[in-house]
């Protein structure tokens, strides 16, 4: 993909986004912009608002200020910010969340079938069709079962199609719930912390099926952006393309991940203030140039 | 043992009457977790709704007993069914986000207020229907005669069950129902109309709650403003019995109450069948609180 075609689609464009709480302010005036063939990482400590900013994207919060919009690769635009949270997901935004929420007393397939509810249920008539088994629903859920065992395959779990998905260990939990996700066939996939509690070699797996995903086309033909808050920074430097850095609510960095890496701004909000930067300069004056101008510290 | 059989028939279509409207109360427990009081009245305005389809093609000169059998039946489903819906629609949906005793007061207060609605509307005497299928089936040497108006209770309420069953295990429907009721937030952000598929438990609730309420009026002949209130109780305690939350449990509990009503009344007479159910419920309650086949809730910690 050339650098062009990708700085020509915008996929996800938040502009000013304020989100307050009382007198809480979650997130001031954020702005970025997330595309498609790219892994925006959302990083930052603690507290910093980046679920906030997530349940803004996906419906769970309808934002103070700001505007968010999504642009489909066929010119599409949806305002996220107006819409109901089933909308937004019949508009082509999926979401995964910090703790697992599968449908856990259903069988891994049921899950991903789920997902594909809204094709379902058109092709069904509000399920008539598809009690009495008529051709039209079939053939509905002959392609549902298609998508279902690609990305079955994909997120190799195939082999546990028929398990119910609570028994599934932790790390096929995960893999299981980004296969739902792309089931719904978004054209942005949010994850709010994919990696978290996965062992090197599973979050190895991970980067591997976000890569895919960034990547390759889906069998609908459309590409999906991948748009992930994550604290395991090995994969967030490893995977992501554009890095968004969120401290206290405010956007404090964005770029490249290792432009972010080396921005002080960054460094100071993960270490904190350098507190030999604040000595007066008599004081400063003796010690050595090092310790009052220190080389950037890798993160 | 002719006896028996006799009163393992009659319990079995009383049975199947209670498992009908338990599975209202089961399904909207299991979506929304909250008890429907207003069940009981929606099953009895099915009853009515039957009761006039019927006098109306009487007065239209329809007297074809199957035709009326299933424009009575599809019309008693029908309207009963928007009641549902409009119940939902009303008393709990603004609700839906309020501490969960407040939807449960609306339901009480719903109940009330459709009895009495009824009440107003239909008059307080009981409304008598001649039977529309007379006529009995021998068995044993003519020791045992079933009506077949509880034969066709049973047969329909089978028929009915397997439709369900494949409707809620087969159907992306039925999927998405199940997946409510485990998380509906989550059901939502994969593009499930989670308010949509709620109306449509309401409805799919009444409407087997109209057939019990049509076939009690077959069986019995006679209907009033008030039945729903103890047919509400008993299925709720068979939905209770079963599990709360399972179909086959709200199914197989309608069934235990009513073989256990249906022996009660043979064996040891009639007037303590209903201590004996609600007896029943209490043990059920005391020493298996999540019923026969209802699954443990499991606490997060």
């Amino acid at each position: 993909m050339s650098v062009t075609e990708m700085t020509e689609t915008p996929l996800l464009t938040v502009e000013h986004l304020t989100m307050r709480f009382g007198g809480l302010v979650a997130n001031n005036d954020v702005s970025f912009v997330a595309r498609t063939g790219e892994i925006t990482a959302l990083i930052g400590p603690n507290g910093a608002g980046k679920t906030t900013l997530f349940n803004c994207v996906t419906g769970f919060y309808t934002p103070t200020v700001g505007r968010l919009s999504l642009r489909h690769p066929d010119g599409r635009e949806f305002l996220l910010e107006r819409m109901p949270g089933y909308r937004i997901a019949q508009s082509g935004v999926a979401r995964t969340f910090q703790n697992i929420r599968l449908f856990g007393g259903m069988s891994v397939l049921e899950n991903l079938i789920v997902a594909q509810h809204n094709k379902l249920m058109d092709a069904s008539g509000f399920a008539i069709a598809g009690l009495f088994g008529l051709p039209t629903y079939a053939k509905a859920e002959k392609a549902a079962l298609e998508l279902a065992k690609y990305w079955l395959e994909r997120v190799r779990l195939t082999e546990f199609a028929d398990w119910e998905a609570g028994n599934l260990p932790y790390g096929a939990q995960r893999r299981l719930e980004i296969a739902r996700a792309m089931c719904t066939e978004p054209v942005l996939l949010c994850l709010d912390e994919p990696a978290a509690g996965l062992n090197p070699r599973e979050s190895g797996e991970l980067a591997e099926i976000l890569t895919f995903i960034r990547d390759a086309r889906n069998p609908n033909g459309h590409r999906t952006g991948v748009l992930l808050i994550e604290h395991d920074m090995s994969v967030v430097m490893r995977i992501s393309d554009h890095v968004v850095v969120l401290d206290y609510g405010r956007k404090i960095s964005d770029g490249d991940p290792t432009s972010v890496k080396n921005d002080p701004a960054v460094i100071r909000a993960y270490l904190g203030e350098d507190e030999d930067a604040e000595l007066p300069p008599e004081v400063a004056g003796d010690l050595p140039a090092s310790v009052v101008h220190p080389a950037p510290k890798e993160i | 043992m002719d006896y028996f059989i006799q009163q393992l028939i009659n319990g079995l279509s009383l049975g199947a009457i209670y498992g009908l409207i338990a599975i209202g109360y089961t399904m909207v427990y299991g979506i929304i977790g909250m008890i429907n009081f207003a069940h009981g009245e929606i099953y009895m305005i099915g009853a009515f709704v039957a009761l006039i389809t019927f006098l109306a093609m009487g007065a239209l000169g329809i007297t074809w007993v199957p035709l009326a059998l299933v424009v009575m039946l599809a019309a008693s489903m029908l309207f009963t069914s928007v009641y549902g819906w409009a119940v939902e629609r009303i008393a709990y949906r603004p609700l839906r986000s309020s501490p969960r005793l407040a939807p449960l007061i609306s339901a009480i207060g719903m109940s009330i207020f459709l009895q009495n609605y009824m009440q107003l509307l239909q008059g307080a005497r009981s409304k008598p229907l001649q039977p529309i299928l007379p006529g009995n089936l021998t068995l044993m040497d003519g020791a045992v005669s079933v009506s077949y108006v509880r034969l066709a209770t049973i047969l329909i309420t089978l028929v009915l069950m397997v439709g369900f069953t494949m409707l809620i295990s087969r159907t992306s429907l039925g999927r998405a129902q199940r997946a409510c009721e485990q998380d509906k937030k989550m059901a939502g952000l994969l593009g499930v109309n989670v308010d949509r598929i709620i109306s449509l438990t309401f409805v799919m609730g009444a409407a087997l709650a109209a057939v019990a309420g049509m076939m009690v009026l077959l069986i019995y002949g006679v209907i009033d403003f008030y039945i729903g209130f103890l047919a509400g109780v008993k299925s709720f305690t068979a939905a209770v019995l079963g599990g709360v939350g399972s179909l086959p449990g709200a199914m197989l509990g309608g069934v235990v109450i009513g073989l256990i009503e249906a022996f009660w009344s043979g064996y040891v007479g009639s007037e303590w069948k209903d201590v004996a159910t609600f007896t029943l419920l209490v043990l059920v309650l005391i020493f298996r609180p999540t019923g026969l086949l209802g699954r443990p809730e499991i606490e997060k910690v």
